[in-house]
């Protein structure tokens, strides 16, 4: 059994797929971060057998949409004072800014720094998107790359 | 009403707005000399970043039938480019000084980059392998003018069909006209990209068929489409010269195509086609060209919001 509400305030993000935990603190770019950070992985979990789960203190103001992408099965705990202030279950976005970067060399977004990297959702079940500019289709779905943008949400 | 607007992908335009550029095209068709002061003291811009013969001169021509002028670059080089300019900052201050800007870019999506930093309206002529509207046109405006319609067409493309631009963009335009199917012939590293096939063709229950085999479907085909293996798409120079010459068009293919098949090529030809075709009244790649300025001029027109005038 994990107890979740060890940490004074901060947020806990938990049904995090099993596996997925790591990449989850490598895009937060967690070896930046002064923060107590803590990272369970294959917790025991009542509804998906495995689960990882990552705990950060102090930290309120994680981009939602981003998480949604790799992780839509995972919720998000606010604590406060010890207490589950806020619940919420992610979701995949329809429409991205900023969060994915298209890895096509041929795109205008490989050249032009000031264009925002724009992405929509076209197949929700394999989590696919389509670039903006050059239509190029990214699946987020399980084995993603290089195509998060690393946000250093701690060096803010 | 397309007054102010940009063409940036051939789904920009209803097929009614289509037909209104159709219409107006043959109009001046029919009396050119009517529109020869339609553009009087309008300036087009034509941003040239990556070379090109016909796009630029039948922009150029078309502005200068209407009466425009025309000021641009035809190589990036010769401008502020080289020194490392945005497209941002060079379509801003392009803005300054044109009604209207044509941009063609190696870089996918360019256009839509320039677009969104002005309201000069914005025409893409070919962004890398994506897109390549007023080709497109071009094709639409051949196929209305020798076939009366776009109805029941069974349209092969055949050649490069993964960064064969003028391809993607036919595919979006003539997938919303009733009974349209496509077959597209090509090896399989160059077959259509992702988005084309989902997003297109499969999402909107188009019939396709994807071929290796031109010889085979040639007897069904109403329409054949022949594109160029482009060796400036190419890292690798090995592929290039490995696919270049997997298709050519001869003689003796061409009796195996029924006797009303139109063949169409965006140009520039390299040996996709033989030369012997040329002769053959189902070749229409050269007349093809010259439609490509009138639609292009009553683009122009469209955009621009200008009536022929009193000469």
């Amino acid at each position: 059994m994990v107890v979740i509400d060890s940490i004074k305030n901060g947020i806990v993000i938990d049904h995090i797929t099993a596996g997925l935990g790591m990449k989850l603190l490598e895009y937060l770019d967690i070896d930046t971060s002064q923060n107590t950070v803590a990272l369970i992985m294959n917790a025991v979990s009542n509804k998906y057998g495995r689960k990882d789960v990552v705990k950060i203190e102090n930290v309120f103001d994680i981009d939602l949409a981003a998480l949604g992408i790799i992780d839509p099965k995972a919720t998000v705990n606010y604590i406060e004072d010890h207490v589950i202030n806020e619940k919420i279950h992610l979701t995949i976005p329809e429409r991205v800014v900023n969060i994915i970067k298209c890895n096509n060399p041929r795109c205008v977004t490989s050249i032009e720094a000031a264009a925002p990297q724009i992405f929509h959702l076209i197949d929700r079940e394999n989590r696919e998107y389509r670039c903006e500019y050059c239509d190029e289709i990214i699946s987020m779905k399980g084995g993603y790359g290089n195509e998060i943008i690393h946000r250093q949400w701690f060096n803010r | 009403m397309l007054k102010g607007r940009n063409l940036l992908e051939p789904m920009d335009f209803t097929i009614e707005e289509l037909k209104e550029l159709f219409n107006l095209a043959d109009q001046i068709i029919q009396n050119p000399e009517l529109f020869r002061k339609a553009c009087d003291g309008k300036i087009l811009a034509t941003l040239f970043y990556e070379p090109s013969t016909r796009t630029r001169f039948s922009f150029e021509a078309a502005m200068l039938r209407l009466g425009g002028q025309v000021i641009g670059f035809s190589e990036p080089n010769s401008s502020s480019v080289a020194k490392g300019e945005s497209i941002t900052d060079t379509i801003r201050t392009v803005a300054c000084y044109a009604d209207l800007a044509v941009i063609r870019h190696p870089k996918e999506g360019a256009p839509k980059v320039a677009a969104a930093c002005t309201d000069m309206p914005v025409i893409n002529a070919g962004d890398g392998g994506h897109q390549h509207p007023t080709q497109t046109l071009t094709d639409l405006l051949t196929i209305w003018k020798e076939r009366g319609g776009f109805e029941n067409l069974t349209i092969g493309l055949c050649g490069d069909l993964k960064f064969g631009r003028t391809v993607h963009s036919l595919i979006k335009a003539l997938y919303r006209y009733k009974n349209v199917s496509f077959v597209l012939i090509s090896p399989e590293e160059l077959r259509i990209p992702d988005y084309v096939r989902k997003e297109i063709l499969i999402k909107n229950k188009i019939p396709f068929e994807e071929v290796e085999n031109m010889q085979e479907v040639l007897p069904k085909l109403d329409i054949l489409y022949m594109t160029r293996v482009q060796r400036e798409r190419f890292f690798n120079e090995e592929d290039y010269v490995r696919l270049k010459d997997r298709y050519i068009l001869d003689g003796a293919k061409m009796k195996l195509a029924r006797e009303d098949m139109m063949v169409l090529h965006p140009l520039p030809r390299v040996n996709e086609i033989s030369v012997e075709v040329d002769d053959d009244p189902r070749a229409l790649y050269f007349k093809q060209a010259r439609y490509g300025m009138y639609i292009r001029m009553a683009l122009i027109m469209s955009l621009l919001g200008t009536e022929p005038k009193e000469v």
